[in-house]
């Protein structure tokens, strides 16, 4: 196995783990009595040990066992968790993470050192509250007042319980792994019903070496479990130590076999399944028995494949629900087993390449069906088309892959929002909706940085302080809300939050004041509102750390703009601010449709488009002057594309108009001819063409010819405010006239 | 670990452990533990001042019982530390070493 693949997992397990954590953490912030947090967050931070442990990542390793022994304290009830604590143990958290860094990286020496001091500050302070435990012993005589101290050793007997037998192999301390925090770790998943150490393989006291490790165990365990979690357990000594763990109502011949087994006399582990209360006397007389004869039948060459059960049942030594339950339960239990094999890890280039792969396809097929089409041969038209149709399956499929949930980026702003409210004094409370709306992952990775400035302003500026709050009338904890929804195979993220608003005057005055309006222009709020977009803008009285420093929208808008989303502000005056991200699903491949301007050929995307329609002779008369038509009552705003690219020569004599839709508004596109749907393949345009408004990409067609890509986007605004213009001038015309 | 051993009357020996009892220390303690043994009749154990003890340190405490039932000897405990008296309970061995325990406050 190739090591550098099985550390990029344990560093992605650990980052998960951590994110664990971290919502544990946050979870029991707002309910500290929460014991399951407890026990997730005890479980993180014992997980990470452990597989750093395998890694001989010793600075995690001893860093995570300082947490793990606070937690074991917090979680037996020795130490109260309060926010301090909390606030701490985030911290740790953060340092683990830093460290996960460091190793990620080559070259790591310097922050390295760096991170150990911090880390031993760290240590320091969770040392600080071990020691603040009561510690020693009480005066003889005098009765203790409350016991806490937690008993693995004993407890009721049940028999529906799992049995598990560990022996370890001899070099499992020195690796550093703690046979009992696995016990630990165990108990948070359930009741240790009964537990037996063994130390029969240690030898003389000549030849022990005392940093051998010579236990084993027997641990009946009861939980609502599957196999698999218990093995989870103790997947770290996996392959230094014997496991052997039986399913509650196990035959009984598998305990005998179990018995058999393991290396310690026969009788005395009889005499432990006996105690533990695990079987019977007489089921364990029984089994016994039974298996001697049934090896005696053997020998005789006679039938051998009866089960134990089936024999137990038919004496009427074991009911036959009994038996029927076990096998529900083996059966869930393998069902448990097929569920989790159904995820697979596959890294991310890998499959980028494949949607790449998909890609060329895509364009292959089209010439293939150019050229069917050209030859104008029946069959191979017929197979051309069905090849495409599969070839549109495979596309989505290979897309799909790649799609995720947005809700992983979501749940990082607990803490931010948390962290920063605290920064501010500001009492913050996060609201998420629709996590579970998809988009292509590369996607999510660039949108993260975006909405974390969106956040932090909105927490900054939005929110007022609690004492403003009071005075305006609202609940004194401010509401942020990250919302996702799917629009017309797009994607709409918004960042809402019930702060003061935008200040219109204020944001005019800035805008003048920095040259990017000047204070005759009349703007909508939308538009004035658009102005602190621009580079260089903001209206923050003061800079904090958070933001006011200028730099910051104008970056969203740009990192937006470059994933061909845009941005849109909403916002009422003392009731708040909405801000919405619109991005497409993926970057790769879409739907498109082809229209013909002059010889050239243009794409826009298919999910944009609403109608195709024929103007009339007397409309196209009217197009030419007044840019506008009537659509069902409605004013539609027209661009020419002829016009807009400056397309010499003479117009098709059957122009078409294309009505699009973006966020919210219709235009309609001048095209001389419509070519149908096509699947695109986005390519980028150069580093010349990135500022060229009106086309966002190019793609190659079936004949080989590069069609540009439309942005539809800039172009309905282009057409929309052309539009608004005019009508605004006409009014004042109008106005004019009646003087 | 700290070990000390005070030779009380007869041979009946006092041995005091301090410290953490890790696999740290675990080789160099066997040797204390042992010698202190061969030294004695009578072992009493006093771990009311033991720090950190792992499973490295609970196999030496064993080993010291195991051999001095086989000399026909008497090994007890007579003080538990918090940490030991888990590590005991944890791996449910109190009853293996049969020493009466005072269970502390929590």
């Amino acid at each position: 196995m190739n090591l550098e693949h099985v550390q990029q997992t344990f560093l992605a397990e650990c980052r998960e783990l951590l994110r664990e954590m971290e919502t544990g953490l946050l979870q029991l912030e707002k309910s500290p009595d929460d014991a399951e947090g407890i026990n997730a967050v005890f479980r993180a931070a014992h997980t990470i040990k452990g597989s750093s442990g395998v890694f001989s990542f010793d600075a995690i390793v001893d860093f995570t066992h300082a947490m793990e022994g606070l937690l074991e304290e917090v979680r037996s009830g020795r130490i109260a968790i309060d926010k301090d604590l909390i606030a701490l143990l985030l911290k740790c958290g953060d340092h683990v993470s830093s460290l996960l860094d460091c190793l990620a990286a080559d070259d790591t020496r310097e922050a390295f050192d760096q991170d150990r001091e911090a880390g031993a500050v760290l240590v320091k302070k969770l040392n600080g509250y071990l020691d603040a435990v009561p510690a020693g012993l009480p005066a003889v005589g005098e009765p203790p007042p409350d016991q806490k101290l937690q008993r693995f050793g004993g407890g009721q007997v049940t028999s529906d319980s799992w049995h598990i037998s560990l022996r370890f192999d001899r070099d499992v301390l020195r690796h550093g792994i703690d046979p009992l925090s696995m016990v630990r770790y165990l108990a948070t998943l359930g009741e240790i019903v009964a537990l037996n150490a063994l130390f029969d393989a240690m030898p003389e006291a000549r030849d022990m070496d005392a940093e051998s490790c010579y236990l084993g165990l027997e641990i009946d365990f009861s939980g609502n479990v599957s196999k698999e979690a218990i093995e989870s357990v103790f997947e770290h000594v996996r392959d230094a130590c014997a496991i052997r763990i039986l399913p509650p109502h196990s035959r009984i011949f598998d305990y005998i076999e179990l018995i058999n087994s393991l290396p310690e006399d026969n009788a005395r582990l009889g005499e432990l399944l006996l105690t533990s209360g695990v079987l019977t006397k007489r089921e364990l007389q029984e089994g016994l028995r039974l298996q001697q004869s049934l090896d005696a039948k053997t020998r005789s060459g006679g039938e051998h494949n009866h089960k134990i059960g089936e024999i137990l049942v038919g004496q009427g030594v074991v009911q036959n629900e009994l038996v029927d339950a076990a096998v529900e339960k083996q059966d869930l239990i393998k069902k448990n087993k097929a569920l989790e094999n159904s995820f697979i890890r596959v890294r991310a280039d890998k499959l980028d390449e494949l949607i790449n792969l998909v890609g060329e396809l895509v364009i292959a097929s089209a010439g293939v069906n150019l050229v069917a089409r050209r030859a104008a041969h029946a069959e191979m038209l017929e197979r051309a088309s069905t090849m495409e149709r599969l070839i549109a399956e495979v596309r989505d499929g290979a897309l799909k892959l790649r799609m995720v949930p947005i809700g992983e980026t979501f749940d990082r702003f607990h803490r931010v929002v948390r962290d920063l409210g605290r920064d501010l004094g500001k009492e913050v409370e996060l609201v998420l909706s629709g996590a579970e709306t998809e988009l292509d992952k590369s996607m999510v990775e660039k949108i993260s940085d975006p909405l974390m400035h969106l956040v932090r302003n909105a927490i900054d500026h939005g929110i007022e302080p609690a004492a403003v709050r009071a005075q305006r009338g609202k609940p004194a904890s401010g509401r942020l809300r990250l919302n996702a929804y799917h629009e017309s195979r797009g994607i709409v993220i918004e960042v809402m939050d019930d702060g003061g608003g935008l200040d219109r005057d204020k944001i005019m005055k800035g805008a003048v004041e920095r040259g990017l309006a000047t204070a005759e222009q009349a703007l909508s709020d939308q538009e004035v509102f658009h102005l602190i977009m621009e580079p260089g803008f903001s209206t923050a009285d003061e800079v904090t750390s958070v933001s006011g420093r200028g730099v910051g929208m104008d970056v969203v808008r740009r990192n937006v703009e470059s994933l061909r989303g845009s941005v849109s502000i909403d916002s009422a005056p003392g009731e708040g601010t909405t801000i919405a991200i619109r991005l497409p699903l993926t970057l790769a491949i879409i739907d498109g449709f082809v229209v013909g301007v002059g010889s050239a050929a243009y794409v826009m995307p298919l999910e944009m488009v609403v109608e195709c329609m024929e103007p009339s002779g007397e409309d196209r008369a009217r197009i030419r002057e007044s840019g506008y038509i009537n659509l069902r009552g409605e004013v539609l705003p027209l661009l020419r594309l002829r016009d807009m690219f400056e397309v010499r020569g003479e117009p098709g004599k059957r122009e078409n108009i294309v009505v699009v839709q973006y966020g919210g508004q219709q235009a309609g596109f001048v095209v001389d001819a419509l070519m149908g749907e096509f699947q695109t393949v986005i390519k980028p345009l150069g580093k010349l063409f990135e500022r060229l408004s009106g086309i966002s990409g190019s793609t190659i067609l079936g004949t080989g010819e590069v069609a540009l890509i439309l942005d539809v986007q800039a172009l309905v605004q282009r057409a929309v405010g052309a539009e608004a213009a005019r009508e605004k001038s006409a009014g004042e015309y109008r106005l004019l006239e009646r003087r | 670990m700290s070990i000390t051993v005070e030779t009380g009357d007869g041979d009946r020996c006092r041995l005091i452990a301090a410290g953490n009892m890790t696999i740290y220390e675990a080789a160099a303690d066997k040797q204390v533990l042992l010698d202190a043994l061969d030294g004695a009749k009578e072992l009493c154990v006093d771990l009311s001042a033991l720090g950190r003890i792992d499973t490295a340190g609970l196999q030496l405490l064993i080993l010291l019982k195991r051999e001095a039932l086989k000399a026909g000897k008497i090994m007890r405990i007579i003080a538990h530390s918090r940490a030991s008296l888990e590590i005991l309970d944890g791996y449910n061995v109190i009853s293996y070493f049969g020493d009466p325990v005072v269970i502390p406050s929590g």
